[in-house]
């Protein structure tokens, strides 16, 4: 597939940006959401990064996180709600030369897009995934979510919710393919940011799930593991992440952890208590399904042109006079 | 009849011939409808399919129909697993399946009678039936058969008993592998074909296989030709009038595949569905070749979402369905109208609804093309009409998609999708493919959704583009594409996207009339009942009848002349394969009557006060049928229910 003007495009100067060329108007999340945080991260990170904003795109469903991409200075898909993933693969298929990222929140990813979220995780495009998991409906206004812990009081479940959450990290580590798993909490910005950054260098669907408060609708929800950092397991590893002193100082609670070993990857994704924070999965070598598909061929017109004459060829019946001209 | 030596097969020549080599009278038809039905897995539709392309080759005009049973494998010997496919063979060009069929040849009773208890086979029917059943070792099958034998005969069809199996037995050691070919020979006997035509054919059809299995193939061929020769004692022949210049024969499922090739889309994400998917197994094939792909999407909903998105990144894309994958996709329809995406959506429509008839004609989903998706969706919907029509609707549904950043939905049917017809083979052009995408700098001010006060109409900005950066969003928006909520803004971007259609409709041209510009009777139809309609009124015309009828490509917006066209005829109704109520029905009158789909949009439109007349019979409407319907609607009504209502 060709990337014709684009990919060929060639950066004749050095380009500099700052945090402002990625700001665009003033959020709408409430005061304390942990949106805020994950929005600032991703700021800096593209800051950092130096992307390009026109070559950036931000793709969302539908929920409060989903706004996301009206704040960014950059181009943005917010779409339907449960299809960010379907959208931004089909972006990414069209135009691997662009840096896509999803912003998604639980009941968009774990329920209503479910299907793809499984299907994303198979395919392996190169896609940075944020799932901003406050475990509550918020935009329409406090229905537990897959993600709602059991008990969780809402306006569907005036009696508390039915069923245990689902755990979205181990359900991602048990799909084939799975290339890049990763867990962050809004309140620790060091973190989310190193996390980020890690999972867009990862070539591949970089699947990163931020445990988010909700200050309106489940504000106690994560009290006790902000208040006490033992509640909190930081993974570290020379294949993963190193912990900076002062993260190292606070958060006691460490764990060693080689993101190349799935099977303890499941393990420490199952608990909710302490919350694992770090890279549990990476593997770079899992193939990227845009990489796979690309047929490499320059798509010129005399290729399309030649294709199709030679399907015409097969089918075609010539006039009794005219002998069949060379294929 | 084992001790058929291989002597050289008879030579046949092309043109029409009086007597052939065996000395039998050779009668030369105008047409001829000839099926081959069999169990499913016995071949008889790779038979028809290469008896449809050998005649073409020979410079008939065809027109293939699969018939297909709805499961993949029914129960052997069963009246509803008829499997197999109907040619209609004409000197000249054929631009439908016809009436009834002239020729069967039917592997056992059973699956013949699923097509006698269908009406399918006209009164005076040669039946080529194989005989093994009669010495069968079932007492039950004995008995089945020769009741089912002799009560054909004596209904007065004319029964030829053959010996296929044995025959076959005398060549291969497996007959169900080859008795198609067998009954290929028989054919090109009976119909005096080409026999070194056919071998070439089969030569193609099994290219990919061992000379060993072309030579079988070939040498049961030979035999069935030999056979025909030597026992029937009847043969046709069809002279073809050759077309001047080259055609393609394929079906409109692979002329839709190959519009999609010639339309520079590069890019058909889809998900399996009956009878849409045969366009995607035939793209994944080619598309790649030339550097683009097919998408096999987790689902029907994700399979539109990822076309958009690709569109949305510059390529315009093609997702390919049929009814209730369309159904799923209706919200990111609505997502493409709001964000003003290029888009183009083929359905190939089926029974319906839910899960209907997957394997059938029907012409159903009109009113969900035009009216689908929530809210104001304004969309362009084209329907093609023929198979040739199949291969061009795409290039021009993804040039009116990137002209407009609209969604242009394709409809096609399980008819036009499985039969064959050949037409003139395209010149490709390259003014067929997309441009470049745009990656050229935005101007400092300029807005994303810059609508033209006059068209609607505004710059898509790519992404790449600098300066363009923008959130496209499903919300309401305003200009700048930010989120909108205040009145006069939602009014006015439901204006502009509205606006659209109407600018496009100011460019479209009126459809022709088939027949006189003005008389007693209009027909007017869309979609693949075309070539029945105008042969029936071509017929009717013939008689002495004043009908003409008229074929719209376009069904929203629709084109101009229809409303003035509709006036000059003292009747006008629509034909079509869906449903309607018939106003004799006891409780159906005027208040109640339900009509057909293109028959509701031309009343509300031009006020005109069309009749309709539809079937959902899961088969494409004969032109004998359409016939009959002028003759009645030309006729006073005496008896009509109505005509009782206005005396009262």
């Amino acid at each position: 597939m060709n990337m014709a003007a684009t990919e060929c495009l060639l950066q004749m100067f050095e380009e500099h940006h700052e945090l402002e060329d990625y700001q665009s108007g003033v959020p709408r999340w409430c005061t304390g959401c942990g949106d805020n945080a994950i929005l600032t991260a991703v700021q800096r990170l593209c800051r950092n990064e130096d992307l390009r904003p026109e070559k950036t795109v931000f793709v969302s469903g539908i929920g409060c996180s989903s706004r996301f991409p009206h704040y960014m200075k950059t181009y943005g898909f917010h779409g339907i709600h449960g299809r960010a993933l379907p959208i931004a693969e089909g972006v990414k298929m069209a135009r691997p030369d662009l840096t896509v990222f999803v912003n998604t929140g639980d009941g968009d990813c774990c329920s209503i897009g479910a299907a793809h979220w499984i299907h994303a995780i198979r395919y392996n495009m190169n896609i940075t995934v944020m799932l901003h998991d406050n475990q509550i409906y918020g935009l329409t206004k406090m229905q537990a979510s897959p993600t709602s812990p059991i008990g969780t009081k809402s306006n569907t479940t005036p009696k508390g919710s039915y069923l245990d959450a689902l755990n979205p990290l181990t359900v991602t580590l048990g799909v084939q393919n799975v290339s890049f798993v990763a867990q962050a909490v809004d309140w620790i910005p060091e973190s989310l940011y190193d996390i980020l950054s890690a999972a867009y260098h990862h070539k591949g669907l970089s699947f990163v799930r931020i445990v988010q408060r909700c200050p309106e609708w489940l504000p106690k929800i994560h009290d006790p593991a902000m208040h006490d950092p033992n509640r909190i397991l930081l993974l570290n590893h020379e294949r993963g992440l190193k912990l900076s002193p002062t993260l190292a100082k606070v958060y006691k609670n460490q764990l060693t952890h080689d993101p190349l070993n799935i099977d303890r990857a499941r393990e420490i994704a199952s608990s909710t208590d302490p919350i694992p924070v770090g890279i549990l999965y990476h593997n770079p070598d899992v193939p990227c399904y845009e990489d796979t598909r690309h047929s490499g061929q320059l798509r010129t017109t005399e290729l399309i042109e030649k294709g199709l004459n030679k399907e015409f060829d097969k089918v075609t019946v010539w006039p009794q006079d005219a002998e069949p001209r060379a294929a | 009849m084992n001790d058929i030596s291989f002597k050289e097969p008879v030579r046949q020549t092309r043109g029409p011939a009086k007597k052939s080599e065996s000395g039998k009278p050779v009668k030369v038809l105008k047409e001829h409808i000839v099926e081959i039905i069999s169990d499913s897995g016995e071949g008889a539709q790779r038979c028809g399919q290469s008896l449809g392309s050998i005649a073409a080759k020979m410079g008939n005009g065809i027109w293939t129909v699969e018939i297909i049973p709805a499961e993949i494998r029914p129960p052997a010997r069963s009246v509803a697993g008829a499997s197999g496919n109907r040619i209609r063979i004409g000197q000249g060009p054929v631009s439908n399946g016809g009436d009834n069929t002239g020729l069967v040849v039917a592997f056992n009773e059973q699956v013949l009678l699923g097509r006698v208890r269908s009406g399918e086979l006209s009164g005076d029917c040669i039946i080529l039936l194989e005989s093994m059943w009669r010495e069968h070792a079932d007492p039950a099958i004995v008995a089945s058969y020769i009741e089912t034998h002799d009560a054909l005969k004596k209904a007065g069809y004319r029964v030829y008993e053959i010996p296929m199996e044995r025959e076959c037995l005398a060549l291969v050691s497996d007959a169900r592998r080859g008795k198609n070919m067998f009954a290929l020979g028989m054919l090109c006997s009976i119909y005096s074909l080409d026999l070194e035509v056919a071998r070439e054919q089969i030569a193609l059809t099994f290219g990919k296989k061992a000379q060993s299995v072309i030579d079988a193939n070939v040498k049961l061929l030979d035999a069935g030709f030999i056979w025909a020769e030597v026992n029937l004692d009847f043969k046709y022949s069809i002279p073809a009038t050759r077309a001047k210049e080259a055609q393609i024969v394929v079906n409109g499922n692979t002329a839709l595949a190959l519009g999609v090739l010639a339309s520079g889309m590069e890019i058909c994400s889809m998900y399996p569905i009956t009878p849409a998917t045969s366009a995607s197994h035939y793209l994944s094939d080619v598309l790649e070749r030339i550097g683009g792909i097919v998408h096999q999407a987790e689902d029907e909903i994700s399979a539109c979402a990822f076309a958009i998105g690709a569109s949305y990144a510059g390529k315009c894309t093609v997702t390919i369905t049929s009814g209730p994958g369309y159904s799923l996709k209706q919200e990111a329809i609505g997502l493409a109208v709001m964000g003003e995406i290029p888009l183009v959506v083929v359905n190939v429509q089926r029974g319906g609804p839910s899960t209907g008839q997957p394997t059938k004609a029907e012409q159903g989903d009109l009113m969900t093309a035009i009216f689908g998706s929530h809210g104001d969706a304004p969309k362009v919907v084209m329907a093609a009409s023929t198979i040739e029509d199949c291969f061009y609707s795409i290039i021009t549904a993804r040039k009116i998609a990137e002209t407009f950043n609209m969604v242009v939905v394709v409809l096609t049917d399980s008819n036009l999708a499985t039969s064959q017809q050949p037409f003139p083979r395209p010149q490709f052009s390259e003014s067929w493919l997309a441009p470049p995408i745009d990656q050229s700098v935005i101007p400092p001010g300029a807005l994303p959704y810059d609508w033209d006060k006059t068209t609607g109409l505004a710059r898509r900005f790519i992404p790449g583009q600098p300066g363009g950066e923008h959130t496209l969003t499903g919300l309401a928006h305003d200009r700048a594409s930010h989120v909108a909520y205040d009145a006069d803004i939602n009014e006015q971007s439901i204006h502009a996207r509205s606006l659209k259609l109407a600018a496009l409709q100011k460019t479209l041209k009126a459809p022709p009339l088939f027949g006189d510009q003005s008389g007693d009777l209009l027909i007017m139809g869309w979609g693949s009942t075309k070539g029945a309609i105008e042969e029936a009124v071509e017929l009717m015309r013939a008689e002495g009848h004043k009908v003409s009828s008229m074929h719209l490509r376009f069904l929203q917006p629709l084109p101009p002349g229809i409303g003035e066209a509709m006036r000059r005829f003292k009747k006008v109704m629509t034909i079509e394969g869906n449903w309607s109520d018939d106003p004799n029905d006891e409780i159906i009158d005027e208040n109640n009557r339900r009509y057909s789909a293109l028959a509701i949009l031309l009343r509300s439109r031009f006020l005109v006060d069309v009749d309709c007349w539809s079937e959902v019979r899961g088969a494409p409407i004969k032109p004998s049928t359409i016939c009959g319907l002028i003759r009645g609607k030309l006729k006073p009504a005496v008896k009509s229910k109505q005509a009782k209502a206005k005396k009262s």
